[in-house]
């Protein structure tokens, strides 16, 4: 198995610099996944690590041996394409032999991994079909057998489920977990669709224009944001960003967005005189991280109730204050009628601060 | 409502068969007439209105195969003796020539026939083959000046061939090209060549490259991709630009009249010179014609699967 390292990678297409000195360590075993819109880099720079692209400069290393000069067939590393890229006059058996083939396998040696790695995923009853008679979730299967069918040292995804339509993705997302859980193969996914990369990975890249905005786990990535484009990248129903005022009223902290003002506890300004904050900063709240009740209570603000979202197992309410909109998330039925007069906090715990010149996160983790 | 509809709609099936029918009579028409001379006997080939119903006979081909002389008026030929096909040369008034060691002498057509066959296989084989290549290149690589290139490629075929028949006559005579097989392989290919490229390139943009890609992960080189993947891809393609090269270059006839006279002459320039002098004899035309219409009839069917595919091919995006 294998460990995967980049070191300073760039890669420019004509006048377009798509990778801007990427370097990522993927240790052996791990289930990384590049997230990020399209157009970010992250299929460009897996496309790279299978040796399909050249970069400009940058090394990557496999197993701590430089591999960018080695051509994509003495990588030893498999490739999983969106469109499955099953070779259409060859039968199911024949594609999962054909890597097999490449490296002159003996033949009953051959016949007994190709009949394995189909039985792994179900798809020993296809063997004689060909690719164009496969539903997508078996196209897929035998997309994913061939590239396990070598043991490869690492396995690339390039968004693999994106062209399924969404019930068969989640069926593919459970059995690609159980697949890296017995293979357990260094794996690099890619996608942009972020549930897929909250469920699957280790830890998840975030990619924006060609840079690396955040490495973490996907509770971190979450949790965590390291600035503003992930803040708002990750989360559905998206986060809520507000440029904010912070003021100090005699020992108590309140931050302002526009006109609606929330307290916060006294520590927070302490915390940025220690960041040394810039002047301009924004403030970050999850839907859930608005607090919001039928009563008032201290702390809480009047709101009225502009738009509610059902989506089944809650709400999503958009929030006045005054000329202010927050959005946040109530038990479904909390609130039942929009124009209705509720009040609301921001959970200071929920809260992310983010210098809105450069997007970083503050890094500021207060307590309720 | 629908026993109304399914009745109108079977109404307008049987207009639409009758009409193809129609169509299809007329179109096979000058077929049949060329097909029905090649067995007729020469008395009949000329008749007004035309002779429909004949009886068949094979002396056309017989005629078409040989070298034959007038009989003179008191000759005398060995009938009881001949085999049934010199008969029926006798009955036509004429005899087979032979050498002086009784071998009979065939025409000149088998030569000019094998020559067709030669010139046009070679010439596809050609043409296809490095269109391929060609189309390949353009097609998965960055090629600098790609659009200019291409439409110089293009532009070898904006010329009417014939502007240039004079000068080809000259540069050929001068490169000692006349009347060579080389020549004419030459001159095909060169005609075909930009024409195959720019139909292979259309079928090759059209396979996915990801198939190569797929092929390159799993351990192959660029080269082998190409033979174990992509030629079989388009295989369509390859069988629907061969079609049209072979057509192009079996039926061409201006160019194999005025650069071959003899060694390296063509079906098409030979078959009208059988008109020659006196009287020309229709059938044995009629029989050098439908024997060279074979080929590219029998090619075609054999392909057809693949034609039929390469006509809708690229008609459904994925």
């Amino acid at each position: 198995m294998a460990e995967i390292e980049l070191r300073h990678i760039n890669k420019h297409f004509g006048p377009d610099h798509v990778i801007r000195d990427v370097s990522l360590t993927v240790k052996d075993r791990e289930f990384v996944v590049f997230l990020g819109p399209s157009g970010c880099g992250k299929t460009t720079t897996l496309r790279a690590i299978a040796g399909l692209e050249e970069i400009d400069e940058g090394d990557i290393l496999l197993d701590g041996r430089p591999i960018q000069g080695l051509r994509a067939a003495d990588r030893d590393i498999a490739f999983v394409f969106q469109n499955y890229a099953l070779y259409p006059h060859f039968t199911v058996y024949e594609n999962l032999a054909f890597p097999l083939r490449a490296v002159g396998t003996a033949r009953d040696a051959l016949d007994s991994t190709v009949r394995s790695v189909g039985k792994s995923l179900g798809i020993t009853h296809l063997l004689n079909a060909r690719p164009s008679a496969l539903s997508g979730g078996d196209m897929q299967r035998v997309a994913i057998g061939r590239a396990l069918v070598r043991r490869p040292k690492a396995l690339l995804l390039d968004e693999p489920i994106g062209s399924l339509d969404a019930k068969l993705r989640e069926t593919m997302r459970v059995e690609l977990k159980r697949l890296h859980f017995e293979n357990g193969s260094t794996s690099i996914y890619v996608t942009h669709d972020q549930v897929e990369a909250m469920s699957l990975a280790d830890r998840i890249v975030v990619m924006n224009d060609g840079v690396l905005q955040q490495v973490g786990t996907p509770t971190e990535v979450y949790l965590y944001p390291a600035n503003l484009f992930v803040a708002q990248f990750i989360g559905s129903p998206v986060m809520n960003i507000a440029s904010a005022t912070i003021r100090s009223d005699g020992g108590q902290a309140s931050v302002t967005l526009d006109d609606a003002s929330f307290d916060m506890p006294a520590d927070l300004l302490g915390m940025l005189d220690k960041k040394r904050a810039a002047p301009a900063l924004s403030l970050g709240v999850r839907p859930e991280g608005v607090l919001v009740s039928h009563t008032d209570q201290p702390g809480y603000r009047p709101a009225e109730v502009h738009l509610i979202q059902p989506y089944g197992g809650f709400d999503i309410v958009d929030l006045r204050f005054g000329s202010k909109t927050l959005r946040a998330r109530t038990s479904s039925g909390y609130v039942d009628r929009i124009g209705a007069r509720v009040f609301a906090r921001i959970a200071p715990s929920q809260t992310h601060f983010f210098d809105t010149q450069s997007g970083a996160s503050l890094d500021l983790r207060l307590g309720d | 409502m629908a026993v109304v509809s399914s009745r109108g709609q079977r109404l307008s099936n049987r207009v639409a068969i009758a009409a193809i029918l129609v169509i299809t009579l007329v179109f096979l028409a000058p077929i049949y007439w060329i097909g029905s001379t090649a067995f007729k006997p020469r008395s009949l080939a000329t008749t007004s209105p035309p002779t429909i119903v004949y009886q068949p006979e094979i002396s056309p081909m017989v005629k078409l195969f040989t070298k034959r002389v007038q009989l003179k008026p008191n000759e005398k030929v060995d009938y009881d003796n001949a085999p049934w096909w010199e008969r029926m040369i006798f009955d036509g008034g004429e005899r087979i020539s032979r050498t002086g060691k009784g071998a009979i002498q065939l025409s000149g057509y088998p030569d000019r026939f094998i020559n067709s066959l030669i010139v046009a296989v070679t010439s596809t084989l050609l043409a296809v083959g490095m269109g391929t290549i060609t189309a390949y290149g353009f097609s998965r690589f960055r090629v600098k000046g790609e659009a200019d290139w291409l439409f110089f490629i293009l532009s070898t075929r904006m010329l009417p061939p014939i502007v240039v028949a004079i000068p080809m006559f000259l540069m050929y005579r001068a490169a000692g090209l006349n009347d060579s097989h080389v020549g004419l392989i030459l001159l095909y290919t060169a005609f075909n060549v930009s024409f195959a490229v720019w139909l292979m390139k259309g079928f090759i943009d059209e396979i996915p490259k990801e198939y190569e890609e797929a092929a390159l992960v799993d351990g192959y080189t660029r080269l082998q991709a190409f033979w174990k993947i992509v030629l079989p891809e388009a295989a369509t393609g390859i069988a629907a630009t061969a079609v049209f090269c072979f057509i192009t270059a079996w039926n061409e006839y201006a160019f194999a009249l005025i650069l071959t006279n003899k060694k390296a002459q063509t079906a098409p320039p030979f078959i009208p010179s059988q008109i020659g002098s006196g009287l020309p004899d229709w059938t044995v035309i009629a029989a050098g014609t439908v024997l060279f219409l074979l080929p590219v009839a029998i090619f075609t069917f054999l392909l057809r699967n693949h034609l039929l595919r390469g006509m809708s091919f690229g008609a459904i995006r994925k």
